[in-house]
């Protein structure tokens, strides 16, 4: 919204005061303004009026003319005109030479053989409107050679308040209300309104009206006969065009001009039209045209303004076609209504279509302010049109009140909140400035709030808080740390856990971490074969690409891979993120916090990758948990997954997640020459599983003794398996076990296993461990692994 | 001295010359000293003399044998002398001026960001908290003030999901339960509500440089009796100067969020211009950076805290414009681009 200096100047003395650190106050303290403030009428100089003594046609050219104008100089000026609107007797803004618009300085010039020794001017030209058809014709009666900025409001300061800091403040949709901040600001007086009294107009005829529906709040009306003015006063066009409208007719720019000035909005019928004014809903839906010519769908929940039966407006968006002000229209019925925010700002996203009036109702505008917008449009009618006549009395039904908002509150509530000390004489003063009715007893207030802040946006006492320190200014606050007591504070283990496992995969691992969307996006996974399984969906995607939701992190982190092939020639990819596995017995979403890791590479063989990645799965578990991870053979459930390979990962005999291999399909599609594994671990199931800590072992002084044993296993026989041959028999003298080599060929898998026997108490003897050791080469046996 | 004495002497002295290597020096002392060696057959020859002729004999073999020991061990130290000389010199001399190998992992700079939010705040007390993506009604809005039909709700476009929940359009979804776990505890022992949330936000609306569906926030609440506008201030200066690692002017302005009452805009002083006024801040001196302000007594009395006894500020930081800032990325989509080519650079920002 555009604010015109001059207009809120009407309401508060300024004088002494620089206006644009005002403006800056207002941004911090009242709404945003927006950082470009303009200084309208500061590149416009020397422009007078004139007034055109005589016109001659231009012997050479149609469009041109000659003419002799008066500028308030002792001698005619020699001007040549272009425009079409010329007449003798016309007075005009006229550029002399040395004036300015603009970049322009205006200077003699030579025209189609002439001098031209000015320039008359359009009104776009000097920038108060948007006419360019012709010059200014200036009606005021003013003495030739006048400075045009001493007769109109050309100089202002314009600045744009971004709406959207205004949604509470229903108050603020109008220079009045504006005034009233820029008052309290300045800490001057806030001038009461013009207006006329309408008391004196009880005597006439009411008008027929009648609320039938309780979305209207409040409806008031009045007539009035015998408007005769078409074109609005100059300042007036000037104001309404600085503030962003265009000047239509005298009419319409003044309920325009209301508008902006009070936030009421107000509409004109042809008292013809409505003669027995009714306010409701229809219960089926029809269509209706509204002034801009356009046909409108109306449903049964949309209200509307009737003659009767018969609709004329949508109430408080739009007015109709067939009601409008015409020519031979006599009496005009002025509207000044309030209605259910809420209802007007659906029927506004029903209809797609916001108005400056809808957007004024949507905020829950004060019905109190229904008759003094009257009063002053009556006011400004009169002064600008004498001639008009009221010639109904105020008809008014006020349906829906509002509570009077009464607030209690002491001193000590808002040292609390502020943190820091205001005076009672100042919260007084401000309050009181802003419109709140303030009694002070001792140190305890009691306020009551204004109606125009009482519809919603003043309802408790922290809002109050708000108030008074908003005027006080937040840049004056000092700054206090809390008083509050210390105590230790705690992270959520799974945030603990992520971040470490974070520094493994990144400073140990080289891995990348990656972001990726919560929902599966359809044509990537398409280009990799990967049909999007099903899963909850967005019920108001606009993206239908992106509607189901993921419920692993694995088919994204494989499109990852895709884009990052030429990176290089290895690289891990990382992410702790979302998924949903579906819904619960309640019918809400289970929601899991995954690690998804994905191995990519040109250079390792399949199996390395696939146990570098099963070793940092095992690291990131040692690391946290100081625990050990086993594996289960697992059946594919997702067409990335490779059928051999997949195994479950499990810690303390919970299920926490899968690692694998991807599917041939699909890693052909994403780099014919690469292997890819992957591994998904669910966070919260980590996060539950128990930290064992270090247990800390004394090295043994004793000499240790290993122990090699070179086997040959049968096809299908795990390690795992293996481990159980000797688990038992080792006792606590079997520190450790590990594989010292390996030895393949087509047809047999054999390995060397290294045991590692030592004893804190004593040394041991070759004999004893050969005893456990044949023991365990029995268990080997039976299982049928032998040694090579 | 004999001549055989001297001949032999001579004959050592000009084999020692000729060896080239520890071999070939094993060589000469086994031909001389050893027990089949020259100077030992001397030694042997010995028995034909008289007891006279040997005394001085013996002796001068004698002399020779430790002339021999002594040369040969001279003969040692120079060839291992000789061997290390050589292998100096064939050691080559390395560039290290070549272009280090600097392959490492990354995090992504929400990661970062967020990290150094949870490192200060926690530095202050303030607890840590996880919360879920997808949330319920109550959860985004009606715990927080935002009663259906409440403008504000147009304001955010949100991603409803089939079954009615929705994905979080705010992390503030979360503060409802974060007031409900630690209010018990606020009222039983005194013991201030501190915490911060991270998480990931959605809105339902199109992308562009500036704009995504998907982004970071970090809210954070501080409950007690006597929390203040001051202190709220104090806690965002305070956080956004160690962020930025230099003294943050901030301003505040009135803002309208229904959960919080006073509500503000914060502001910072442009971290490009530092104020001065720059396209970076369209000119202004100020960046628009977080929303914030005391908690809205409804919501404290939703979270099950009396707002007559306990007060409290809550704000939400926007992590992902955070990043953008402080790493000068300009374009909001590279973050969730999965690239590479851009996130890999980000391998590390601790203190």
């Amino acid at each position: 919204m555009f604010l015109s200096m001059n207009w809120i100047s009407d309401f508060v003395d300024f004088s002494g005061l620089d206006k644009v650190e005002l403006i800056h106050q207002f941004s911090l303290s009242t709404a945003e303004v927006e950082n470009e403030i303009f200084f309208k009428g500061s590149d416009l100089s020397g422009v007078v009026v004139a007034e055109i003594k005589s016109v001659e046609n231009h012997p050479d050219s149609k469009k041109l003319h000659l003419l002799k104008v008066d500028a308030g100089d002792d001698e005619l000026t020699d001007v040549v005109c272009g425009a079409p609107n010329v007449r003798v007797g016309m007075k005009t803004a006229f550029a002399k030479v040395g004036a300015r618009i603009g970049e322009i300085t205006i200077a003699p010039r030579p025209l189609a053989g002439y001098t031209s020794n000015g320039m008359c001017c359009s009104e776009a030209e000097i920038g108060i409107s948007d006419d360019n058809s012709g010059i200014m014709d200036i009606t005021d009666d003013v003495p030739n050679g006048t400075d045009i900025k001493e007769i109109y409001e050309i100089d202002d300061i314009v600045f744009e308040v971004d709406n959207k800091s205004l949604t509470n403040r229903p108050d603020l949709w109008g220079h009045y209300g504006i005034a009233r901040e820029f008052a309290a600001l300045a800490g001057r007086e806030l001038k009461p309104l013009e207006v006329e009294d309408l008391k004196a107009y009880n005597n006439l005829k009411q008008i027929d009206m009648k609320i039938e529906d309780d979305l209207c709040q409040r409806y008031s009306c009045m007539q009035v006969e015998n408007v005769t003015r078409h074109i609005s006063p100059v300042n007036m066009r000037i104001r309404l065009y600085y503030c962003g409208m265009r000047g239509i007719n005298f009419l319409a720019d003044l309920t325009n001009y209301l508008m902006l000035e009070m936030g009421q909005p107000m509409h004109a019928f042809d008292s013809r039209k409505v003669e027995n004014i009714r306010i409701k809903r229809f219960d089926t839906p029809f269509t209706f045209k509204t002034l801009d010519g356009i046909e409108r769908n109306i449903d049964e929940n949309t209200l509307m303004i009737c003659n009767g039966d018969a609709p004329v407006a949508i109430a408080g968006i739009m007015g109709g076609l067939d009601s409008e002000i015409v020519d031979d229209t006599t009496t005009l019925t002025l509207e000044s209504a309030t209605f259910n925010a809420v209802s007007i700002r659906k029927s506004t996203v029903r209809l797609a279509h916001r108005t400056d009036a809808s957007i004024r109702y949507e905020k829950c505008l004060d019905p109190e302010n229904t008759v003094p917008a009257i009063a002053r449009f009556i006011n400004l009618l009169k002064k600008y049109d004498s001639g008009v006549q009221v010639v109904s009395a105020l008809t008014d039904e006020y349906a829906f009140r509002y509570d009077t908002v009464k607030l209690d509150f002491d001193k000590a509530f808002v040292d609390r909140y502020t943190g820091i000390e205001i005076s009672n004489e100042t919260i007084v003063k401000t309050l009181e400035s802003l419109g709140f009715k303030v009694t002070l007893d001792g140190d305890n207030f009691s306020v009551v709030v204004p109606s125009w802040r009482a519809t919603k946006d003043v309802t408790i006492k922290a809002d109050i808080i708000e108030e008074i320190t908003r005027i006080y200014g937040y840049d004056n606050f000092d700054v206090n740390t809390a008083r509050s007591p210390l105590y230790p504070v705690r992270m959520a283990t799974v945030k603990n856990n992520e971040s470490k496992i974070k520094d493994i995969l990144v400073k140990r691992y080289n891995l990348h971490e990656l972001h990726s969307y919560v929902w599966a996006y359809y044509d990537e996974l398409k280009a990799l074969e990967i049909p999007v399984e099903d899963n909850i969906k967005l019920a108001n995607a606009t993206n239908p690409n992106i509607e189901t939701i993921r419920n692993s992190i694995i088919p994204t982190q494989l499109c990852q891979v895709k884009t990052n092939t030429g990176f290089a020639p290895d690289f891990g990819i990382f992410e702790i993120g979302r998924v949903v596995e579906g819904l619960d017995e309640n019918n809400l979403c289970i929601e899991k916090k995954k690690l998804a890791v994905t191995l990519y590479s040109k250079t390792k063989d399949m199996k390395s990758l696939y146990f570098e990645l099963r070793d940092i799965l095992a690291v990131i578990t040692d690391d946290i948990k100081h625990s050990t991870l086993s594996f289960k053979t697992s059946q594919p459930k997702h067409s990335y997954e490779h059928p051999v390979n997949l195994n479950t990962v499990i810690l303390d005999g919970k299920e926490i997640g899968t690692v694998g291999i991807v599917h041939p399909v699909v890693g052909k599609k994403i780099d014919k020459k690469a292997n890819i594994v992957f591994a998904e671990i669910d966070m919260n199931a980590f996060a539950d599983a128990k930290d064992n800590g270090i247990s800390y072992e004394e090295p043994s002084k004793f000499p240790p003794m290993d122990y090699d044993l070179s086997l040959e296993l049968p096809n299908g026989v795990l390690y795992d398996k293996l481990t159980e041959c000797w688990k038992k028999e080792g006792g606590s003298i079997l520190k450790n076990t590990k594989i010292v080599d390996t030895y393949d060929t087509d047809t047999v898998h054999s390995i060397t296993v290294r045991f590692e026997f030592s004893s804190n108490e004593r040394t041991l003897s070759s004999a004893e461990v050969q005893e456990i050791m044949d023991k365990v080469i029995a268990n080997l046996s039976a299982i049928g692994v032998n040694l090579r | 001295m004999d001549e055989k004495i001297i001949r032999l002497k001579d004959e050592i002295n000009s084999k020692l010359n000729e060896v080239a290597d520890l071999l070939d020096l094993d060589k000469v002392r086994v031909a001389y000293l050893g027990k089949k060696g020259s100077i030992t057959a001397l030694l042997k020859g010995m028995k034909d003399l008289s007891v006279e002729e040997k005394k001085v004999f013996g002796a001068d073999v004698n002399k020779l044998k430790a002339y021999a020991a002594e040369k040969i061990e001279e003969k040692i130290a120079e060839l291992k002398e000789k061997e290390i000389q050589l292998e100096i010199a064939s050691m080559p001399q390395f560039d290290i001026t070549t272009p280090a190998n600097l392959a490492r992992g990354s995090y992504h700079p929400i990661t970062l960001v967020q990290r150094q939010c949870e490192t200060i705040f926690k530095s202050m007390g303030f607890d840590v908290e996880d919360y879920s993506e997808v949330v319920t009604d109550y959860e985004c809005f009606e715990s927080v003030n935002i009663p259906k039909h409440h403008p504000a709700r147009d304001m955010q476009d949100t991603y409803y999901l089939e079954n009615g929940q929705l994905l979080k359009s705010q992390t503030s979804a979360a503060q409802n339960a974060i007031l409900k776990k630690y209010g018990k505890r606020l009222m039983e022992t005194g013991k201030p509500i501190k915490a911060i949330f991270p998480g990931r936000c959605f809105r339902n609306e199109a992308t562009d440089a500036c704009h995504e569906n998907t982004f970071f926030q970090m809210e954070g609440v501080m409950v007690d009796k006597d929390i203040s506008i001051s202190n709220l201030i104090f806690f965002m200066k305070t956080m956004l100067s160690e962020v930025f690692r230099k003294d943050i002017k901030v301003r505040l302005r009135p803002g309208f969020f229904p959960f919080v009452e006073p509500g503000f805009e914060l502001d910072i002083s442009c971290l490009i211009c530092g104020g001065e006024g720059c396209p970076s801040c369209k000119h202004s001196g100020w960046l628009e950076l977080c929303p914030c302000g005391m908690i809205h007594p409804n919501v404290l009395r939703e979270g099950g805290i009396d707002p007559e006894e306990y007060t409290g500020f809550a704000f939400g930081l926007g992590l992902t414009r955070l990043a953008m800032m402080k790493y000068g990325i300009k374009d909001i989509r590279d973050l969730n681009s999965g690239s590479l080519k851009s996130l890999s650079q980000f391998t590390d920002d601790e203190e």
